[in-house]
């Protein structure tokens, strides 16, 4: 195998990884308003995300770090040509990151309520966005030749905004949004357990009617491979076995099938596109590929050494992790609101005063 | 203005802030875990109380830095894609590498510290902070390995098919001397502006009589390690001049408004005056001062700018190789001055509390405070000088900053996203500082006891919440 087919695979890993991880916390950022009725629920939901949000972003960052490795071509041409999609991506991480630490630094409801807001929208914008970027680019985007010989994206931002890409943001926004209700009755206990239990199923549902189209789109209109559709009908399974299993009351099972789904569901997009990263819509010639995108052999074989040795680290530490906050988070374990708040003398107190 | 200038102020804008979290989280991430430790081992309760004081001021910190760190690595895309593609191939690998050695470690283990005081036995959990603040160094060393490639390239050739450079010796990216001097000197100076983090809200809490058990040991560490620090960061600081001076004596000489090569050279301290070269209006140097601090001897030569121009242009071809003189030289002075005089606010913190006493002037509280800004602008002026002195080079030598901006992005996207940056990021400066100062004025908790679970994985209620 060459190292470029190597690094392909690794950077579909990382993302991967990424949409399993942040997927569930994007999920139940959107959620959090509608699954978490009182103050008391809301924290609940956030501490189950408290100790390992931080650690999914990271996904995104190596995903982003690997491409600049490995595929420079590729990652100045998606990052330059996706700038506003991408801009929009950045704002909603940055808010939403700092909602997480700073929203309950208050007990002030209105400070509170603002912060939610931001993680709302703030998971919601990436959640959407994501399958927009991915949508496209297996659609193939138009480009033209740079000075130097290399491609550029030769489209506005509008051009993004297409039927396809719409129902491929909508695919990622439900299924993070199922994954994440999913997660939360994994992980949580008293009645938001219950909702988001409730929740999954229906949002599931929505889902797999979106989910079904555009994989049988992707697959009818950009795949040139007859053996992708072995990965839309284990997608597909898999995604129904979750559903079944969280109508079952299994949680633990359902949760797996719907990350075997979403690391399902990249692998076909990679699938479907490779050998290329980036296809040009107007003209073959001038498509991205693994081969042509690629950092030397030098440099790649560098990143594979330190790939092999410390990739397996990272998800040790990071699996031990979520083992070690393993157990379900009740509402009820949350005593005072007002906990971990920088209230003044005279502030405060003024919150919901839990356990009444 | 055009998109070349705009993303260039963009991406100043972007790391400048961002570089105001970066220091605070290296250096306080090692106090908190030096605190930490000092109650595991003694057992006293003050310790942990400034534990849990420093470890909140330190994650409202630490929040800011890992957010706006993301628009860093997206940047290199988004506004320099022909400087990566030109690089990528030597630079994204000590980014995808602080990714997956630094950011994990970091983010992983601190998460694991945060809310692990009830699930993790003692030795497990003071081990996790250190293990966090270990990742925050490893970011910092490769990070500046990067930097340290656009200062001094090394370890890659040209690729003469496709005329960008390509990586033959990762030994020499991530090892040349001036990666580990260009690491060791911002590690120092990112101790002294913990220590005065550290040192002057222990001040102004001394000043207030609260906690004095614990703002008088936080504020003996803080000024100590601000004092230590502060030599390091000098002697690094001159390691590193030394080594530019050799790798791009331009910038060295626009430091000092050095336009004709001399031997000796003066120091410059101060000057009233264009800076252009004509005779200043006043200006005070210390005879053989440059030469003894760029080559250590008493009459070395150091080049001039009109003649490193002219060297230049022979060498490159036409064209105009100088930075902007008068922001190298007054941030250059500017750094040095700001930490010097945010040491001295240290020492000066240090004396006035000799043998527990409490200074009852108001400039006491006022200065300490005060003293916390006074390292961080000395590192943003450290780093504008560092960049803008390497200008007009992106990679030095290699590729001008002009050639490396992105083709395709319009001067509306860029002003579109520098107007949002801008505006975002300065309303949570906003927040930022007033959730600090909230919890500077909370203080240290009282009393702090604190039992953990014996093992790993006993069952008991959750005290840390989100």
């Amino acid at each position: 195998m060459e190292l470029q087919q190597i690094w392909i695979i690794l950077i579909a890993v990382l993302w991967m990884g990424y949409f399993v991880l942040e997927g569930f916390d994007f999920g139940v950022g959107i959620l959090l308003p509608v699954i978490g009725k009182s103050e008391q629920e809301r924290r609940a939901l956030l501490t189950t995300l408290g100790p390992v949000w931080d650690g999914n972003e990271v996904w995104l960052l190596v995903a982003g770090g690997a491409t600049f490795a490995a595929f420079p071509e590729w990652y100045a041409t998606l990052f330059s040509g996706f700038y506003l999609p991408l801009l929009l991506i950045l704002v909603a991480l940055i808010l939403r990151g700092v909602a997480f630490e700073y929203r309950s630094k208050r007990s002030d409801p209105t400070w509170r309520k603002r912060w939610d807001a931001a993680i709302v929208v703030g998971s919601f914008v990436p959640a959407l966005l994501w399958g927009v970027a991915f949508a496209n680019i297996v659609r193939g985007v138009p480009m033209r030749l740079g000075e130097q010989g290399n491609s550029l994206y030769d489209g506005g931002f509008f051009n993004l905004l297409n039927p396809y890409a719409l129902v491929g943001g909508l695919t990622t926004l439900t299924l993070f949004m199922t994954h994440g209700a999913i997660f939360l009755a994994l992980k949580t206990d008293g009645e938001i357990r219950v909702r988001a239990n409730k929740l999954a199923g229906q949002i599931g549902l929505v889902a797999t009617v979106i989910a079904v189209i555009f994989l049988l789109w992707t697959q009818l209109a950009y795949s040139d491979k007859a053996w992708t559709w072995a990965l839309v009908v284990v997608a597909a399974l898999c995604w129904l076995a979750g559903l079944a299993m969280n109508r079952a009351g299994r949680e633990g099972w359902s949760f797996l099938f719907s990350a075997i789904t979403l690391a399902g569901a990249v692998a076909f997009l990679f699938s479907v596109l490779y050998p290329n990263v980036m296809p040009a819509s107007n003209d073959p010639a001038l498509s991205l590929t693994i081969w042509n995108a690629s950092s030397s052999d030098y440099t790649l074989r560098i990143m594979t050494i330190v790939a092999v040795i410390f990739t397996p680290i990272v998800l040790a530490y990071q699996s031990w992790t979520y083992w070690v906050f393993r157990k379900r988070v009740s509402p009820s374990q949350i005593t005072n609101a007002d906990h971990g708040s920088l209230d003044l003398p005279g502030e405060g107190t003024t919150g919901e005063k839990i356990g009444v | 203005m055009n998109a070349l200038d705009l993303s260039r102020w963009q991406f100043a804008i972007t790391t400048v802030y961002h570089f105001l979290f970066v220091p605070i989280t290296i250096g306080t991430s090692f106090l908190v875990a030096g605190m930490q430790t000092a109650w595991y081992r003694t057992g006293n309760e003050k310790w942990l109380r400034a534990t849990k004081f420093f470890g909140k001021l330190f994650l409202i910190n630490f929040a800011m830095g890992v957010v706006t760190g993301i628009v860093q690595e997206f940047q290199f895309g988004m506004n320099w894609s022909d400087y990566s593609r030109f690089v990528g191939d030597i630079f994204g690998a000590p980014l995808a590498i602080e990714g997956l050695l630094a950011f994990f470690l970091e983010s992983t283990f601190l998460g694991l510290w945060i809310f692990g005081w009830d699930r993790l036995p003692k030795k497990l959990h003071l081990a996790t902070i250190w293990l966090a603040a270990i990742g925050t160094v490893l970011s910092a060393y490769f990070i500046l390995a990067a930097n340290s490639f656009m200062q001094n390239p090394v370890g890659y050739e040209i690729n003469p098919q496709t005329q960008r450079a390509e990586m033959t010796d990762i030994g020499q990216v991530l090892g040349q001397p001036l990666a580990i001097i260009t690491f060791t000197h911002v590690i120092t100076m990112a101790f002294l502006v913990s220590g005065l983090f550290v040192a002057g809200i222990s001040a102004w809490l001394l000043f207030k009589g609260r906690s004095l058990d614990v703002v008088r040991s936080t504020l003996k560490l803080g000024s100590i390690t601000a004092l230590v620090a502060f030599v390091l960061t000098g002697i690094t600081g001159d390691a590193q001049a030394t080594k530019m001076v050799e790798v791009q004596p331009m910038k060295m000489a626009a430091a000092e408004a050095l336009y004709e090569t001399a031997a000796p050279a003066p120091f410059s301290i101060f000057t009233i005056g264009t800076l252009d070269g004509s005779e200043p209006i006043f200006s005070i140097d210390i005879p053989h001062g440059l030469s003894l601090l760029a080559t250590h001897s008493w009459d070395g030569e150091v080049q001039g700018i009109n003649n490193l121009q002219a060297q230049y242009e022979e060498q490159f071809g036409p064209g105009d190789y100088r930075p902007n003189i008068p922001m190298a030289y007054w941030n250059f002075r500017l750094m040095i001055g700001f930490g010097a005089l945010g040491a001295l606010i240290a020492a000066w913190m240090l004396w006035v509390t000799r043998k527990d006493r409490i200074p009852t002037t108001k400039w006491f509280p006022r200065l300490a405070l005060f003293s916390i800004i006074l390292p961080l602008l000395g590192s943003s002026t450290g780093w504008i000088f560092t960049e803008m002195g390497r200008q007009p080079w992106v990679v030095f030598g290699l590729m001008q900053t002009q050639f490396g901006v992105s083709p395709t992005v319009t001067v509306a996207q860029v002003l579109t996203s520098m107007i949002v940056f801008t505006l975002l990021y300065g309303a949570l400066a906003v927040v930022e500082v007033g959730l600090l100062m909230r919890a500077v004025k909370i203080g240290p908790p009282d009393s702090a006891e604190h039992s953990y679970p014996d093992k790993l994985g006993e069952d008991r209620p959750l005290t840390v919440t989100y």
